[in-house]
C-alpha cells in the first residue's frame, strides 16, 4: 500500500539518486478527485456486521513502529561493526544544514572522510551541492513523506557503500516534527536551528530539541539585524533536555564552527577507542 | 503527517497477525496511542479509514484507548500528570521528571474472524 495516499499501487514514490543521475518517472497516478467518505466517527464504536461464527480476539501488544525501530537498530549494529560514525541532523527547512555540511567537509577534508545521505521531497540540489565538495552523497526524494526513516537509509547505505572509519551524515528532511518519531540508526542527532527563527523555538518543538545531544545555533553572523536572544534560547531548550550542549556558529563566516569540528572528532574518537 | 506511515505500520501488524491465524477478515483493531507519542488522533483516524481498503482490515473499526502522560521526580518523590515534555518537575521546580507511561503506540489486539 502507499504510504502517501493508501492507493493500491506499489510504494515507488521514493527515489534514490546520486548527482548526475536523470530523474526517472515512475507509473504512480493519482486521480485528482479521489472521492473518500467524511461520515460523523468517535473513537469507539462497534458494528454487529458478522453473524457468522464466533470472532476471535488475538492479542498482540506489539509497538506500532517496531518494524522502523528493529531496521533502525539493524542499521546501528551494521554502522557500529563498520566504525561508521553516524549523525542525523534535523532542523526547520531553511536553518543552514546543507551550508554547515559543505563547510564542513572541506575543512576537514584532510582529517575526516564524510559520506552524506540527503532528503528531501524533490530535486537533487542539496547532492549536487554536496558532490561539489567532492564527497559521496546520495539524495533520497521521499516525494511526498515528511521524514527519512530506517528503510531508506538502508537503501540509500546500499548504494552508498560508506568506508570503514568514516562519518556519515544524513541531512533529514527540513521539518522539526516527524523526524523525531523515526529513529534512522544514528549515533546522535544534531538539532540545527538559526538565529532568524525565534528563541521560543525550543518550546514550541520539544520533542525534537528532547531527542537531539547537540545543538548548532547558526548563522550568529546575522545576530546584530534579528531580535533573538541567544542565552534565552539555550535555556529554553534545557527545560526540555538539560543534557543538550551547544554550539553557536555561522556556517557562511566560520565563526565557532572550531568548536563543531572538536566535538565531531571527539565523537569519533570515542568510538574508535570502544568508549 | 506522518500519521500515513503509523497507519501503514498498525495495517501491516493487524494483517500478519490475522494470516498468520488464518483469519479472512478483521472486525476491530485495538491500538494503545500515548499522550506523548506525537501521534494526532482524528488524523490517525482518517488515515486509517483511507488506508483500510483492500486489506483484511476493510471494514475494520479501530479502537483507540488514550494512555495519559504520567512521569515521576526523583526530587520530591511525586508522580505527575505530564502532556508534554518538561524536563523539570512542574511540583517543586527542581527534579528531572522521569517518564514512567505516555509514550505507547502499540497494537493491542485484533478481532478476527
Amino acid at each position: 500500500m502507499c504510504d502517501t495516499c493508501g492507493c493500491n499501487q506499489p510504494p515507488e514514490a521514493v527515489t534514490f539518486r546520486k548527482p548526475g543521475e536523470p530523474e526517472h518517472h515512475h507509473d504512480h497516478h493519482h486521480d485528482p478527485g479521489q472521492p473518500h467518505n467524511h461520515h460523523d466517527h468517535n473513537h469507539h464504536h462497534h458494528h454487529d456486521h458478522h453473524d457468522h461464527g464466533p470472532s476471535r480476539t488475538l492479542q498482540i501488544e506489539l509497538d506500532i513502529l517496531q518494524q522502523n525501530n528493529m531496521l533502525a537498530q539493524r542499521n546501528r549494529g551494521w554502522f557500529e561493526a563498520k566504525n561508521i560514525l553516524v549523525l542525523n541532523l534535523v532542523s526547520s527547512p531553511g536553518s543552514g544544514k546543507t551550508t554547515l555540511l559543505e563547510r564542513t567537509i572541506t575543512a576537514l577534508k584532510d582529517e575526516i572522510s564524510v559520506s552524506v545521505i540527503e532528503g528531501d521531497q524533490q530535486t537533487l540540489n542539496d547532492a549536487n551541492r554536496i558532490a561539489a565538495t567532492g564527497a559521496p552523497v546520495i539524495q533520497v526524494n521521499t516525494g511526498k513523506g515528511c521524514h527519512l526513516d530506517a528503510q531508506m537509509i538502508r537503501r540509500a547505505c546500499d548504494e552508498l557503500a560508506p568506508a570503514d572509519g568514516s562519518v556519515m551524515m544524513i541531512e533529514n528532511v527540513g521539518n522539526l516534527v516527524c523526524p523525531a518519531m523515526f529513529d534512522l540508526g544514528e549515533a546522535s542527532k544534531v538539532v540545527i536551528i538559526s538565529v532568524t527563527e525565534g528563541d521560543d523555538k525550543p518550546l514550541k518543538y520539544p520533542t525534537m530539541f528532547a531527542a537531539a545531544d547537540l545543538c548548532l545555533i547558526n548563522k550568529m553572523d546575522l545576530l546584530p539585524y534579528v531580535d533573538f536572544d541567544v542565552d534565552k534560547c539555550e535555556q529554553a531548550a534545557r527545560t526540555v533536555n538539560p543534557r543538550l550542549e551547544f554550539h553557536r556558529v555561522s556556517a557562511t563566516t566560520g565563526e565557532g564552527m572550531d568548536q563543531w569540528y572538536e566535538w565531531l572528532k571527539n565523537r569519533r574518537g570515542d568510538r574508535r577507542t570502544g568508549s | 503527517m506522518h500519521e500515513m506511515s503509523i497507519v501503514s505500520g498498525i495495517l501491516d501488524i493487524a494483517e500478519n497477525e490475522a494470516r498468520s491465524a488464518g483469519a479472512r477478515i478483521i472486525n476491530s483493531v485495538e491500538i494503545e496511542v500515548g499522550q506523548l507519542a506525537g501521534v494526532e488522533i482524528p488524523s490517525l483516524e482518517f488515515c486509517f479509514e483511507v488506508a483500510r481498503r483492500g486489506t483484511l482490515a476493510e471494514q475494520a473499526d479501530l479502537v483507540i484507548h488514550e494512555i495519559p502522560g504520567l512521569g515521576h521526580c526523583p526530587d520530591c518523590d511525586q508522580d505527575v500528570a505530564v502532556d508534554f515534555f518538561m524536563a523539570v518537575c512542574p511540583a517543586c521546580g527542581l527534579g528531572l521528571v522521569e517518564i514512567l507511561q505516555g509514550r505507547e503506540l502499540r497494537v493491542r489486539s485484533i478481532n478476527v474472524d
